[in-house]
């Protein structure tokens, strides 16, 4: 096809399958708010998001009973995200300010940090409880 | 031009920006049109200033290292190299030679994934859309590689001071291949669905030319001034990482495309080329991966501590898929580098905006203004505010500045 090379590509494309993932649902709802309330009364199911790879960096885990308190973390830290409170000697991450560089993971030498795949992480407080680790 | 010659000659003024549809970046225009067709050229960048030096000088190398990712959404491993590349310097740290390699598979990965963004852009900003889905359905296979190999899609934090935070290991290793093959196999449909398609070469062959000499006289770098017949690229030039071993040579329009010319055209060919050369450099490398380590220093705790001794300055200079990318740091025997200093390859390539856009129809603008794969995040640093109000130093001001400095330095 001269001038035009990428007419017989659409027209093939209109015969295969799409390539994104829809994600959180099937079919876009009228509301997605009212989607997501459906799904959190249990009326409906979300389509699962593509899954991560193997070493994704998502909420950080801690481990308290590992913990030494020996505060390294906090040195490597480029966000600023760990709180070291001196009573307990041990720490408080604050999920919002996180960067997700996994630095921490890799300084602490009793590996009480690890990363794990959850990645929906997105809320309006961010002193939620789920927006803070210790 | 004075004020007043300039009302004379030039009817209107289009202003285009700081945040505009047709600009995927933000960025100031000032256009001086005579019917459709742009007379002068005028921006001013300074947008999108966030203060990433300053946060930088309050905190350690490694923390840096990491801040650096987020310099520029797209040269994740650009920035973080370069800038680790300076310290190492200063620190006297030698890189293991399988961290060299592994660094050097990133960062082509990432100019695959970089030039095809472009590609899309460009498409889009002609209005050809279907070709713009294309190119990013395409550009996802190397996003799902780096993802795979560093974590993450967008902020890899793969580059540690001294080498690599991650290994590739065997399967990663056929995982790259396969990757490899899938482009190696899509080059030439993509050269075919850019270069011969009428629309595209109607919109780009002979328009936003930047002459040879012009490219020289303005410093344009990477494909902008390869693409205008400048034999200039630092992995060729200056070879870092592994580019020393490797066979690497600057990409300039083949002549069977009608040679250099410097038109947008021809920088849609290097960039097209540069995705197939990328692909080579892969390949040597993963041929010869050497075995060892892959960071100089595995415990942090020894390598801040030999940061903090570390005195003196230096430049990291990394080719980016844009062009020349500089860091310069100096450390004074503290926790934090005493000073840094980003110099992003747009901020050498948008003055080649001015004599490319004299002479073209306003409707060519966004083509023009993309044909330099402009990042504007990456390059924005000084914004100055004063009582709320923010001013625009001029050059005379700066000479002012600057002696004044001088002489209360020298009180």
């Amino acid at each position: 096809m001269a001038g035009l090379p990428l007419l017989p590509e659409l027209l093939r494309q209109l015969f295969s399958r799409p390539a994104t993932n829809t994600f959180p649902s099937r079919h876009l709802p009228s509301s997605v708010t009212g989607f997501l309330a459906k799904v959190a009364r249990g009326e409906a199911t979300i389509h699962p998001p593509v899954p991560t790879p193997p070493k994704f960096r998502g909420k950080i885990v801690y481990d308290r009973e590992a913990c030494i308190g020996c505060s390294l973390c906090l040195r490597v830290c480029p966000a600023h995200a760990i709180e070291f409170i001196p009573e307990t000697k041990r720490v408080r991450i604050y999920v919002t300010q996180c960067i997700f560089c996994s630095q921490c993971n890799d300084v602490c030498p009793k590996d009480a940090l690890h990363m794990s795949p959850e990645f929906l992480l997105a809320t309006e407080d961010r002193y939620a409880e789920s927006q803070i680790v210790e | 031009m004075s004020a007043e010659k300039t009302k004379k000659t030039i009817p209107y003024t289009v202003p285009i920006g700081p945040v505009h549809p047709a600009l995927k970046e933000p960025v100031m225009f000032t256009f001086g049109m005579e019917g459709e067709i742009v007379k002068t050229v005028d921006f001013a960048p300074g947008q999108t200033h966030r203060g990433i030096e300053w946060m930088g000088m309050r905190r350690n190398p490694v923390q840096i290292v990491h801040m650096t990712d987020r310099v520029c959404g797209i040269c994740g491993i650009v920035h973080s190299l370069s800038f680790a590349r300076a310290v190492e310097q200063i620190v006297g740290i030698e890189v293991p030679e399988r961290a060299d390699y592994i660094r050097t598979i990133l960062h082509e990965l990432e100019r695959i994934q970089s030039h095809l963004l472009w590609a899309g852009v460009a498409a889009h900003e002609l209005g050809f859309d279907s070709l713009f889905y294309l190119a990013w359905r395409v550009r996802e296979q190397s996003m799902d590689l780096i993802e795979n190999l560093t974590g993450n899609r967008v902020n890899y934090g793969i580059i540690q001071i001294g080498g690599v935070r991650r290994d590739i290991s065997s399967e990663q290793r056929s995982l790259i291949e396969k990757g490899l093959a899938y482009y190696q196999g899509l080059l030439d449909k993509m050269a075919t669905l850019f270069l011969e398609d009428s629309t595209v070469r109607m919109r780009c062959r002979d328009h936003g030319f930047l002459s040879e000499n012009d490219a020289r006289i303005l410093c344009a770098v990477g494909p902008t001034a390869r693409a205008s017949g400048l034999n200039m690229d630092v992995r060729q030039d200056y070879p870092y990482c592994a580019y020393g071993d490797l066979d690497v040579k600057a990409i300039l329009p083949p002549a069977e495309t009608g040679g250099p010319r410097g038109d947008v055209y021809d920088r849609i060919i290097v960039r097209l080329l540069e995705i197939g050369q990328s692909v080579e450099i892969i390949r040597q490398c993963l041929e010869s991966l050497p075995p060892g380590e892959i960071l100089w220093e595995p415990k942090m705790a020894k390598l801040l501590a030999a940061c903090k001794k570390a005195e003196g300055e230096a430049i990291g200079r990394v080719e980016a898929p844009r062009g020349e990318c500089m860091h310069y740091v100096r450390m004074a025997g503290k926790e934090a580098p005493e000073s840094w200093k980003i110099k992003a390859s747009s901020y050498s390539n948008l003055m080649s905006w001015i004599p490319m856009l004299q002479g073209e129809q306003l409707a060519d603008i966004p083509i023009i203004v993309a044909s330099i794969d402009p990042c504007l995040s990456c390059t924005d640093r000084v914004a100055v505010t004063r009582n709320g109000r923010s001013a625009i130093l001029t050059k005379e001001d700066l000479t002012r500045l600057s002696r004044e400095k001088t002489r209360r330095m020298m009180q």
